[in-house]
Protein backbone atom coordinates (compact mmCIF):
# COMPACT_ATOMS: atom_id res chain seq x y z
CA UNK A 1 0.00 0.00 0.00
CA UNK A 2 2.96 2.29 -0.58
CA UNK A 3 3.92 3.86 -3.88
CA UNK A 4 5.35 2.24 -7.01
CA UNK A 5 6.84 4.30 -9.81
CA UNK A 6 7.97 2.62 -13.05
CA UNK A 7 9.70 4.44 -15.89
CA UNK A 8 7.81 7.69 -15.45
CA UNK A 9 8.70 10.48 -17.91
CA UNK A 10 7.21 13.91 -18.38
CA UNK A 11 8.17 16.77 -20.68
CA UNK A 12 6.81 20.28 -21.06
CA UNK A 13 7.51 21.13 -24.70
CA UNK A 14 11.26 20.76 -25.10
CA UNK A 15 11.95 20.74 -21.36
CA UNK A 16 12.27 17.31 -19.78
CA UNK A 17 10.95 17.51 -16.23
CA UNK A 18 11.24 13.79 -15.42
CA UNK A 19 13.34 11.31 -17.34
CA UNK A 20 12.46 7.63 -16.91
CA UNK A 21 12.09 7.63 -13.13
CA UNK A 22 11.54 4.37 -11.20
CA UNK A 23 11.43 3.68 -7.48
CA UNK A 24 9.16 2.30 -4.77
CA UNK A 25 8.11 3.69 -1.42
CA UNK A 26 7.33 0.91 1.06
CA UNK A 27 4.17 0.99 3.16
CA UNK A 28 4.74 3.02 6.32
CA UNK A 29 8.00 4.46 5.06
CA UNK A 30 9.11 8.08 5.46
CA UNK A 31 10.72 8.68 2.08
CA UNK A 32 12.52 11.87 1.12
CA UNK A 33 12.83 13.33 -2.36
CA UNK A 34 15.89 15.54 -2.09
CA UNK A 35 16.86 18.04 -4.75
CA UNK A 36 17.00 21.72 -5.69
CA UNK A 37 14.31 23.83 -7.39
CA UNK A 38 13.67 22.64 -10.92
CA UNK A 39 14.76 19.04 -10.25
CA UNK A 40 11.29 17.66 -11.08
CA UNK A 41 10.00 17.06 -7.56
CA UNK A 42 6.70 18.90 -7.97
CA UNK A 43 6.00 17.28 -11.35
CA UNK A 44 6.36 13.84 -9.75
CA UNK A 45 4.04 14.84 -6.88
CA UNK A 46 1.41 16.07 -9.33
CA UNK A 47 1.59 12.81 -11.31
CA UNK A 48 1.26 10.69 -8.18
CA UNK A 49 -1.66 12.74 -6.85
CA UNK A 50 -3.41 12.37 -10.27
CA UNK A 51 -3.30 16.07 -11.05
CA UNK A 52 -1.02 15.57 -14.06
CA UNK A 53 -0.70 12.70 -16.56
CA UNK A 54 2.75 11.29 -17.30
CA UNK A 55 3.94 10.95 -20.91
CA UNK A 56 5.20 7.44 -20.25
CA UNK A 57 5.39 4.87 -17.48
CA UNK A 58 3.12 3.57 -14.73
CA UNK A 59 2.61 4.41 -11.08
CA UNK A 60 0.44 3.19 -8.25
CA UNK A 61 -0.41 4.85 -4.95
CA UNK A 62 -1.90 2.83 -2.10
CA UNK A 63 -2.44 0.01 -4.58
CA UNK A 64 -4.37 2.14 -7.08
CA UNK A 65 -3.25 3.00 -10.61
CA UNK A 66 -2.76 6.73 -11.15
CA UNK A 67 -4.70 6.64 -14.45
CA UNK A 68 -7.47 4.08 -14.01
CA UNK A 69 -8.17 4.49 -10.32
CA UNK A 70 -7.63 8.23 -9.95
CA UNK A 71 -10.82 8.72 -7.93
CA UNK A 72 -9.77 6.09 -5.37
CA UNK A 73 -6.36 7.74 -5.08
CA UNK A 74 -7.88 11.13 -4.42
CA UNK A 75 -9.83 9.60 -1.52
CA UNK A 76 -6.77 7.85 -0.11
CA UNK A 77 -4.09 10.51 -0.16
CA UNK A 78 -3.35 13.79 1.56
CA UNK A 79 -1.48 16.40 -0.44
CA UNK A 80 0.21 19.53 0.85
CA UNK A 81 1.40 21.48 -2.19
CA UNK A 82 4.45 23.73 -2.07
CA UNK A 83 2.37 26.86 -2.45
CA UNK A 84 -0.15 27.68 0.26
CA UNK A 85 -3.44 26.71 -1.34
CA UNK A 86 -6.06 26.89 1.37
CA UNK A 87 -8.94 29.35 1.21
CA UNK A 88 -7.48 32.63 2.44
CA UNK A 89 -10.89 34.14 3.20
CA UNK A 90 -12.13 31.21 5.27
CA UNK A 91 -11.14 30.96 8.92
CA UNK A 92 -8.85 28.26 10.27
CA UNK A 93 -11.80 26.21 11.52
CA UNK A 94 -13.84 26.73 8.33
CA UNK A 95 -10.96 25.48 6.19
CA UNK A 96 -10.56 22.33 8.24
CA UNK A 97 -14.31 21.76 8.28
CA UNK A 98 -14.47 22.25 4.52
CA UNK A 99 -11.80 19.65 3.82
CA UNK A 100 -13.41 17.19 6.24
CA UNK A 101 -16.81 17.67 4.57
CA UNK A 102 -15.68 17.19 0.97
CA UNK A 103 -14.07 13.91 1.98
CA UNK A 104 -17.33 12.85 3.68
CA UNK A 105 -16.04 12.95 7.24
CA UNK A 106 -16.03 15.30 10.22
CA UNK A 107 -13.36 16.99 12.29
CA UNK A 108 -14.54 15.01 15.33
CA UNK A 109 -14.19 11.63 13.61
CA UNK A 110 -10.48 12.01 12.86
CA UNK A 111 -9.53 14.60 15.47
CA UNK A 112 -7.00 12.23 17.04
CA UNK A 113 -4.85 12.30 13.95
CA UNK A 114 -4.59 16.09 13.68
CA UNK A 115 -4.81 16.89 17.39
CA UNK A 116 -1.05 17.33 17.99
CA UNK A 117 -0.80 19.85 15.19
CA UNK A 118 -4.20 21.47 15.37
CA UNK A 119 -4.01 22.39 19.08
CA UNK A 120 -1.16 24.73 18.20
CA UNK A 121 -3.38 26.79 15.89
CA UNK A 122 -6.70 26.26 17.67
CA UNK A 123 -6.36 29.53 19.65
CA UNK A 124 -6.59 31.26 16.24
CA UNK A 125 -9.44 29.16 14.87
CA UNK A 126 -11.55 32.22 14.09
CA UNK A 127 -8.76 33.96 12.19
CA UNK A 128 -8.87 33.97 8.40
CA UNK A 129 -6.23 31.71 6.86
CA UNK A 130 -4.80 34.60 4.82
CA UNK A 131 -3.90 36.42 8.05
CA UNK A 132 -1.86 33.58 9.56
CA UNK A 133 1.92 33.60 9.89
CA UNK A 134 3.98 31.27 7.71
CA UNK A 135 4.43 28.67 10.43
CA UNK A 136 0.73 28.61 11.29
CA UNK A 137 -0.28 28.32 7.61
CA UNK A 138 1.97 25.31 7.35
CA UNK A 139 0.32 23.66 10.36
CA UNK A 140 -3.18 24.35 9.04
CA UNK A 141 -2.25 22.98 5.60
CA UNK A 142 -0.95 19.80 7.20
CA UNK A 143 -4.12 19.47 9.33
CA UNK A 144 -6.28 19.84 6.21
CA UNK A 145 -4.20 17.24 4.34
CA UNK A 146 -4.71 14.78 7.23
CA UNK A 147 -8.31 15.28 8.26
CA UNK A 148 -9.69 12.46 6.04
CA UNK A 149 -7.14 9.98 7.47
CA UNK A 150 -5.14 9.38 4.29
CA UNK A 151 -3.11 6.22 3.71
CA UNK A 152 -0.38 8.14 1.89
CA UNK A 153 0.71 11.70 2.60
CA UNK A 154 2.44 13.85 -0.02
CA UNK A 155 4.30 16.90 1.26
CA UNK A 156 5.90 19.13 -1.37
CA UNK A 157 8.62 21.25 0.24
CA UNK A 158 6.74 21.78 3.50
CA UNK A 159 9.74 23.48 5.13
CA UNK A 160 11.04 25.78 2.40
CA UNK A 161 11.60 29.27 3.79
CA UNK A 162 10.89 28.00 7.32
CA UNK A 163 13.36 28.75 10.12
CA UNK A 164 15.42 25.96 11.73
CA UNK A 165 13.31 25.79 14.90
CA UNK A 166 10.01 25.35 13.08
CA UNK A 167 11.66 22.93 10.68
CA UNK A 168 12.75 20.75 13.59
CA UNK A 169 9.23 20.79 15.08
CA UNK A 170 7.72 19.93 11.71
CA UNK A 171 9.94 16.86 11.34
CA UNK A 172 9.07 15.71 14.85
CA UNK A 173 5.41 15.88 13.76
CA UNK A 174 6.16 13.78 10.65
CA UNK A 175 7.82 11.11 12.77
CA UNK A 176 4.71 10.91 14.96
CA UNK A 177 2.46 10.57 11.89
CA UNK A 178 4.66 7.82 10.53
CA UNK A 179 4.16 5.87 13.78
CA UNK A 180 0.42 5.94 13.06
CA UNK A 181 1.08 3.94 9.88
CA UNK A 182 0.88 6.67 7.29
CA UNK A 183 3.23 6.38 4.30
CA UNK A 184 4.91 9.72 3.73
CA UNK A 185 6.65 11.08 0.62
CA UNK A 186 8.25 14.43 1.39
CA UNK A 187 10.42 16.68 -0.75
CA UNK A 188 12.94 19.20 0.49
CA UNK A 189 15.87 21.27 -0.75
CA UNK A 190 17.45 21.06 2.75
CA UNK A 191 20.03 18.27 2.76
CA UNK A 192 20.16 18.11 6.56
CA UNK A 193 16.51 16.96 6.58
CA UNK A 194 17.44 14.01 4.38
CA UNK A 195 19.13 12.34 7.35
CA UNK A 196 15.73 12.16 9.09
CA UNK A 197 14.14 9.98 6.38
CA UNK A 198 14.14 6.15 6.22
CA UNK A 199 15.29 6.30 2.61
CA UNK A 200 15.95 9.11 0.19
CA UNK A 201 16.17 9.68 -3.53
CA UNK A 202 18.58 12.37 -4.69
CA UNK A 203 17.05 14.05 -7.74
CA UNK A 204 18.44 16.63 -10.16
CA UNK A 205 17.38 17.72 -13.66
CA UNK A 206 14.67 15.05 -13.82
CA UNK A 207 17.04 12.19 -13.05
CA UNK A 208 17.45 10.14 -9.89
CA UNK A 209 21.11 10.31 -8.87
CA UNK A 210 20.85 7.71 -6.13
CA UNK A 211 18.32 5.94 -3.87
CA UNK A 212 19.25 4.46 -0.52
CA UNK A 213 19.21 5.00 3.25
CA UNK A 214 20.93 8.23 4.35
CA UNK A 215 23.78 6.23 5.96
CA UNK A 216 24.39 4.15 2.85
CA UNK A 217 24.38 7.21 0.60
CA UNK A 218 26.98 8.92 2.76
CA UNK A 219 29.14 5.77 2.79
CA UNK A 220 29.27 5.84 -1.02
CA UNK A 221 31.31 9.04 -0.99
CA UNK A 222 34.35 8.06 -3.11
CA UNK A 223 37.29 9.87 -1.53
CA UNK A 224 38.73 10.79 1.86
CA UNK A 225 37.29 14.18 2.84
CA UNK A 226 39.14 16.90 4.74
CA UNK A 227 38.08 19.95 6.75
CA UNK A 228 40.45 22.82 6.06
CA UNK A 229 40.35 26.16 7.84
CA UNK A 230 42.58 29.24 7.87
CA UNK A 231 42.37 32.82 9.04
CA UNK A 232 40.96 34.12 5.74
CA UNK A 233 38.19 32.14 4.05
CA UNK A 234 38.28 34.07 0.78
CA UNK A 235 42.03 33.54 0.28
CA UNK A 236 41.70 29.91 1.32
CA UNK A 237 39.05 29.23 -1.33
CA UNK A 238 41.05 31.08 -3.99
CA UNK A 239 44.26 29.24 -3.08
CA UNK A 240 42.67 25.78 -3.05
CA UNK A 241 40.82 26.44 -6.31
CA UNK A 242 44.19 27.11 -7.97
CA UNK A 243 46.02 24.19 -6.31
CA UNK A 244 47.14 21.56 -8.83
CA UNK A 245 46.15 18.57 -6.68
CA UNK A 246 42.64 19.77 -5.79
CA UNK A 247 39.89 17.34 -6.81
CA UNK A 248 36.97 19.21 -5.23
CA UNK A 249 36.59 22.12 -2.87
CA UNK A 250 33.38 23.45 -1.34
CA UNK A 251 32.85 25.96 1.48
CA UNK A 252 31.14 24.17 4.36
CA UNK A 253 30.32 26.33 7.36
CA UNK A 254 33.49 27.35 9.15
CA UNK A 255 35.56 24.91 7.03
CA UNK A 256 36.27 24.16 3.41
CA UNK A 257 35.53 20.55 2.43
CA UNK A 258 38.44 19.34 0.34
CA UNK A 259 39.30 16.20 -1.61
CA UNK A 260 42.67 15.57 -3.21
CA UNK A 261 43.53 13.98 -6.56
CA UNK A 262 46.35 12.05 -4.91
CA UNK A 263 45.92 8.89 -2.88
CA UNK A 264 47.09 9.24 -0.21
CA UNK A 265 46.97 13.00 0.30
CA UNK A 266 50.26 14.79 1.10
CA UNK A 267 49.15 16.99 4.00
CA UNK A 268 52.58 18.51 4.59
CA UNK A 269 52.98 19.79 1.03
CA UNK A 270 49.40 21.07 1.00
CA UNK A 271 50.08 23.01 4.20
CA UNK A 272 53.32 24.42 2.82
CA UNK A 273 51.50 25.51 -0.34
CA UNK A 274 48.82 27.31 1.72
CA UNK A 275 51.45 29.00 3.89
CA UNK A 276 53.21 30.12 0.74
CA UNK A 277 49.90 31.75 -0.31
CA UNK A 278 50.06 33.87 2.84
CA UNK A 279 47.57 31.89 4.92
CA UNK A 280 47.95 31.36 8.66
CA UNK A 281 46.16 29.28 11.34
CA UNK A 282 45.94 26.43 8.84
CA UNK A 283 44.16 23.30 10.04
CA UNK A 284 43.73 20.16 7.92
CA UNK A 285 41.69 17.33 9.46
CA UNK A 286 39.86 14.32 8.11
CA UNK A 287 36.07 14.54 8.37
CA UNK A 288 32.94 12.50 7.63
CA UNK A 289 31.05 13.30 4.43
CA UNK A 290 27.43 14.47 4.67
CA UNK A 291 24.53 13.92 2.30
CA UNK A 292 25.25 17.34 0.84
CA UNK A 293 28.84 16.30 0.01
CA UNK A 294 27.54 13.19 -1.71
CA UNK A 295 24.91 15.15 -3.60
CA UNK A 296 27.50 17.62 -4.89
CA UNK A 297 29.87 14.82 -5.89
CA UNK A 298 27.09 13.05 -7.82
CA UNK A 299 25.78 16.27 -9.38
CA UNK A 300 29.18 17.45 -10.61
CA UNK B 1 29.31 58.84 18.02
CA UNK B 2 29.21 57.60 14.45
CA UNK B 3 32.50 56.11 13.45
CA UNK B 4 33.66 56.48 9.87
CA UNK B 5 34.04 52.79 9.26
CA UNK B 6 30.51 51.89 10.43
CA UNK B 7 28.30 51.63 7.36
CA UNK B 8 25.25 50.76 9.41
CA UNK B 9 24.68 52.36 12.80
CA UNK B 10 21.53 51.40 14.71
CA UNK B 11 20.53 52.66 18.16
CA UNK B 12 17.40 51.59 20.05
CA UNK B 13 15.46 51.21 16.82
CA UNK B 14 11.81 50.20 17.26
CA UNK B 15 8.78 49.63 15.10
CA UNK B 16 5.34 49.24 16.63
CA UNK B 17 2.20 48.00 14.91
CA UNK B 18 -0.50 49.10 17.37
CA UNK B 19 0.60 47.64 20.71
CA UNK B 20 2.82 45.04 19.07
CA UNK B 21 6.57 45.75 18.99
CA UNK B 22 7.72 43.98 15.82
CA UNK B 23 11.18 45.45 16.39
CA UNK B 24 11.96 46.29 20.00
CA UNK B 25 14.89 48.66 20.68
CA UNK B 26 17.59 46.98 18.65
CA UNK B 27 21.13 48.37 18.53
CA UNK B 28 24.09 47.26 16.43
CA UNK B 29 26.80 48.44 14.04
CA UNK B 30 28.09 46.95 10.81
CA UNK B 31 31.60 47.80 9.63
CA UNK B 32 32.68 48.50 6.06
CA UNK B 33 33.50 45.31 4.15
CA UNK B 34 31.92 43.09 6.77
CA UNK B 35 29.66 40.12 6.01
CA UNK B 36 26.90 40.52 8.58
CA UNK B 37 24.38 37.70 9.06
CA UNK B 38 20.95 38.77 10.26
CA UNK B 39 19.21 35.67 11.60
CA UNK B 40 15.99 34.90 13.41
CA UNK B 41 12.94 32.66 13.36
CA UNK B 42 10.00 33.44 11.07
CA UNK B 43 8.13 36.33 12.64
CA UNK B 44 11.06 37.46 14.83
CA UNK B 45 11.11 40.89 13.16
CA UNK B 46 13.93 40.54 10.60
CA UNK B 47 11.94 41.75 7.62
CA UNK B 48 10.49 44.70 9.52
CA UNK B 49 13.99 45.72 10.67
CA UNK B 50 15.41 45.34 7.17
CA UNK B 51 12.60 47.45 5.66
CA UNK B 52 13.53 50.31 8.00
CA UNK B 53 17.21 50.03 7.06
CA UNK B 54 16.56 50.14 3.31
CA UNK B 55 14.35 53.19 3.68
CA UNK B 56 10.92 51.78 2.83
CA UNK B 57 9.43 51.80 6.34
CA UNK B 58 9.69 54.59 8.88
CA UNK B 59 10.74 53.60 12.42
CA UNK B 60 8.51 54.36 15.43
CA UNK B 61 11.50 55.42 17.53
CA UNK B 62 15.26 55.17 17.83
CA UNK B 63 18.08 56.20 15.50
CA UNK B 64 19.74 54.62 12.52
CA UNK B 65 22.00 55.58 9.66
CA UNK B 66 22.80 53.50 6.59
CA UNK B 67 25.78 54.49 4.42
CA UNK B 68 25.82 57.69 6.50
CA UNK B 69 22.20 58.61 5.74
CA UNK B 70 19.36 58.96 8.22
CA UNK B 71 16.55 56.36 7.97
CA UNK B 72 13.87 58.98 8.71
CA UNK B 73 14.88 61.89 6.50
CA UNK B 74 17.26 60.63 3.84
CA UNK B 75 15.54 57.52 2.54
CA UNK B 76 16.07 58.49 -1.12
CA UNK B 77 19.83 58.81 -0.56
CA UNK B 78 19.83 55.43 1.19
CA UNK B 79 18.13 53.79 -1.79
CA UNK B 80 20.75 55.23 -4.18
CA UNK B 81 23.62 53.95 -2.04
CA UNK B 82 22.51 50.40 -1.35
CA UNK B 83 21.88 47.27 -3.38
CA UNK B 84 18.97 44.93 -2.58
CA UNK B 85 17.96 41.48 -3.66
CA UNK B 86 15.52 38.93 -2.27
CA UNK B 87 14.41 35.50 -3.29
CA UNK B 88 10.89 36.72 -3.87
CA UNK B 89 11.76 39.66 -6.07
CA UNK B 90 14.99 40.15 -7.90
CA UNK B 91 14.62 40.44 -11.66
CA UNK B 92 11.83 40.78 -14.22
CA UNK B 93 11.05 37.32 -15.64
CA UNK B 94 9.57 38.69 -18.84
CA UNK B 95 12.58 40.82 -19.73
CA UNK B 96 15.77 39.34 -21.22
CA UNK B 97 19.06 39.22 -19.34
CA UNK B 98 20.29 42.24 -21.32
CA UNK B 99 17.06 44.18 -20.75
CA UNK B 100 17.15 43.54 -17.00
CA UNK B 101 20.71 44.84 -16.73
CA UNK B 102 19.86 47.91 -18.82
CA UNK B 103 16.69 48.54 -16.82
CA UNK B 104 18.28 48.30 -13.38
CA UNK B 105 21.35 50.25 -14.54
CA UNK B 106 18.96 53.01 -15.61
CA UNK B 107 17.05 52.89 -12.31
CA UNK B 108 20.34 53.24 -10.43
CA UNK B 109 21.19 56.29 -12.56
CA UNK B 110 24.09 54.90 -14.63
CA UNK B 111 24.85 56.43 -18.05
CA UNK B 112 24.31 54.42 -21.22
CA UNK B 113 28.06 54.05 -21.60
CA UNK B 114 28.49 52.82 -18.03
CA UNK B 115 25.63 50.37 -18.47
CA UNK B 116 27.16 48.93 -21.68
CA UNK B 117 30.52 48.51 -19.99
CA UNK B 118 29.03 46.92 -16.84
CA UNK B 119 26.88 44.61 -18.94
CA UNK B 120 29.89 43.29 -20.87
CA UNK B 121 31.85 42.70 -17.65
CA UNK B 122 28.95 41.00 -15.95
CA UNK B 123 28.00 38.72 -18.86
CA UNK B 124 31.63 37.71 -19.22
CA UNK B 125 32.11 37.04 -15.51
CA UNK B 126 28.96 34.95 -15.13
CA UNK B 127 29.44 33.17 -18.46
CA UNK B 128 26.04 34.32 -19.76
CA UNK B 129 27.16 35.01 -23.37
CA UNK B 130 24.77 32.39 -24.80
CA UNK B 131 21.69 33.69 -23.00
CA UNK B 132 21.97 37.50 -23.04
CA UNK B 133 18.88 37.69 -25.26
CA UNK B 134 16.92 34.98 -23.44
CA UNK B 135 14.08 35.79 -21.05
CA UNK B 136 15.15 35.62 -17.42
CA UNK B 137 12.17 33.28 -16.84
CA UNK B 138 13.97 30.60 -18.89
CA UNK B 139 17.11 30.57 -16.70
CA UNK B 140 17.69 28.04 -13.91
CA UNK B 141 17.03 29.49 -10.45
CA UNK B 142 20.71 29.42 -9.52
CA UNK B 143 21.70 31.51 -12.56
CA UNK B 144 18.91 33.97 -11.85
CA UNK B 145 20.12 34.44 -8.29
CA UNK B 146 23.72 34.98 -9.36
CA UNK B 147 22.58 37.45 -12.01
CA UNK B 148 20.33 39.22 -9.49
CA UNK B 149 23.24 39.59 -7.08
CA UNK B 150 25.45 41.07 -9.80
CA UNK B 151 22.65 43.43 -10.82
CA UNK B 152 22.28 44.62 -7.21
CA UNK B 153 25.98 45.60 -7.37
CA UNK B 154 25.75 47.47 -10.73
CA UNK B 155 25.94 50.94 -9.18
CA UNK B 156 28.78 49.89 -6.85
CA UNK B 157 26.81 50.41 -3.65
CA UNK B 158 28.59 50.66 -0.29
CA UNK B 159 26.31 48.01 1.12
CA UNK B 160 24.09 45.31 -0.29
CA UNK B 161 21.08 43.76 1.49
CA UNK B 162 20.39 40.12 0.64
CA UNK B 163 17.09 38.68 1.89
CA UNK B 164 17.27 34.86 1.80
CA UNK B 165 19.19 34.94 -1.47
CA UNK B 166 19.82 31.19 -1.67
CA UNK B 167 16.46 29.61 -0.72
CA UNK B 168 15.83 26.48 -2.80
CA UNK B 169 19.07 26.87 -4.79
CA UNK B 170 21.09 23.67 -5.39
CA UNK B 171 24.08 23.09 -3.08
CA UNK B 172 26.77 23.72 -5.68
CA UNK B 173 25.24 26.99 -6.91
CA UNK B 174 24.61 28.02 -3.30
CA UNK B 175 28.39 27.81 -2.73
CA UNK B 176 29.23 29.62 -5.96
CA UNK B 177 26.87 32.33 -4.77
CA UNK B 178 28.77 32.60 -1.49
CA UNK B 179 32.05 32.80 -3.35
CA UNK B 180 30.59 35.84 -5.13
CA UNK B 181 29.64 37.30 -1.74
CA UNK B 182 33.19 36.77 -0.42
CA UNK B 183 34.60 38.45 -3.51
CA UNK B 184 32.31 41.48 -3.17
CA UNK B 185 33.21 41.79 0.53
CA UNK B 186 36.88 41.41 -0.33
CA UNK B 187 36.46 44.38 -2.70
CA UNK B 188 35.05 46.46 0.16
CA UNK B 189 31.27 46.05 -0.26
CA UNK B 190 29.44 45.51 3.02
CA UNK B 191 27.10 42.50 2.98
CA UNK B 192 23.94 42.34 5.10
CA UNK B 193 22.37 38.92 4.62
CA UNK B 194 19.47 36.85 6.01
CA UNK B 195 19.33 33.08 5.61
CA UNK B 196 17.71 29.95 7.03
CA UNK B 197 20.77 27.83 6.13
CA UNK B 198 22.85 27.62 9.29
CA UNK B 199 26.00 26.59 7.42
CA UNK B 200 25.74 29.96 5.66
CA UNK B 201 25.62 31.67 9.03
CA UNK B 202 29.13 30.28 9.54
CA UNK B 203 30.32 32.14 6.42
CA UNK B 204 29.52 35.49 8.05
CA UNK B 205 32.06 37.61 9.92
CA UNK B 206 29.46 38.36 12.58
CA UNK B 207 25.96 37.12 13.17
CA UNK B 208 22.99 38.57 15.04
CA UNK B 209 20.05 36.46 16.15
CA UNK B 210 16.67 38.13 16.62
CA UNK B 211 14.06 36.66 18.97
CA UNK B 212 10.64 38.30 19.42
CA UNK B 213 11.76 41.69 18.11
CA UNK B 214 15.01 41.87 20.07
CA UNK B 215 18.60 41.02 19.22
CA UNK B 216 19.41 38.24 21.67
CA UNK B 217 22.92 37.46 20.46
CA UNK B 218 25.53 39.21 18.32
CA UNK B 219 29.08 38.00 17.77
CA UNK B 220 31.35 36.01 15.50
CA UNK B 221 30.08 32.48 14.80
CA UNK B 222 33.11 31.13 16.69
CA UNK B 223 32.40 33.13 19.85
CA UNK B 224 28.68 32.35 19.72
CA UNK B 225 29.44 28.63 19.55
CA UNK B 226 31.88 28.94 22.46
CA UNK B 227 29.41 30.94 24.51
CA UNK B 228 26.53 28.51 23.99
CA UNK B 229 28.88 25.51 24.25
CA UNK B 230 27.88 23.89 20.97
CA UNK B 231 29.65 22.83 17.77
CA UNK B 232 27.29 24.28 15.23
CA UNK B 233 25.38 27.49 14.57
CA UNK B 234 22.29 25.34 14.16
CA UNK B 235 22.46 24.42 17.86
CA UNK B 236 23.11 28.04 18.83
CA UNK B 237 20.00 28.99 16.88
CA UNK B 238 17.89 26.23 18.42
CA UNK B 239 18.96 27.23 21.94
CA UNK B 240 18.09 30.87 21.41
CA UNK B 241 15.18 30.99 19.06
CA UNK B 242 12.61 29.08 21.08
CA UNK B 243 12.18 32.49 22.72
Amino acid sequence: MGITISNISKSYGEITALSDISFDVKPGELFGLIGPDGAGKTTLFRILTTLLIADNGQATVAGYDVLNDYKSIRNSVGYMPGRFSLYQDLTVEENLNFFATIFGTTIEENYDLVKDIYVQIEPFKNRRAGKLSGGMKQKLALSCALIHKPKVLFLDEPTTGVDPVSRKEFWEMLKRLQKKGITILVSTPYMDEAALCDRIALIQDGNILEIDTPNAIVSHFPKPLYNISAHNMYNLIESLTNYEHTYSIFPFGEFVHYTDKRDPIDKASLKTYLEFQGLTDIKIEKTQPTIEDTFMELAK
Amino acid sequence: MMKDNNVIQVENLSKLFGDFAAVNQISFQVKAGEIFGFLGANGAGKTTAMKMLIGISSPTSGKATVAGFDVYKETESIKKNIGYMSQKFALYDDLTVKENITFFGGIYGLSKKQIDQKRCELVEELGLQEVTNSLVASLPLGWKQKLAFSVSLLHEPKIVFLDEPTGGVDPITRRQFWEMIYKAAHNGTTIFVTTHYMDEAEYCDRVSIMVNGKIEALDTPKKLKEHYKTDTMNDVFLKLARG
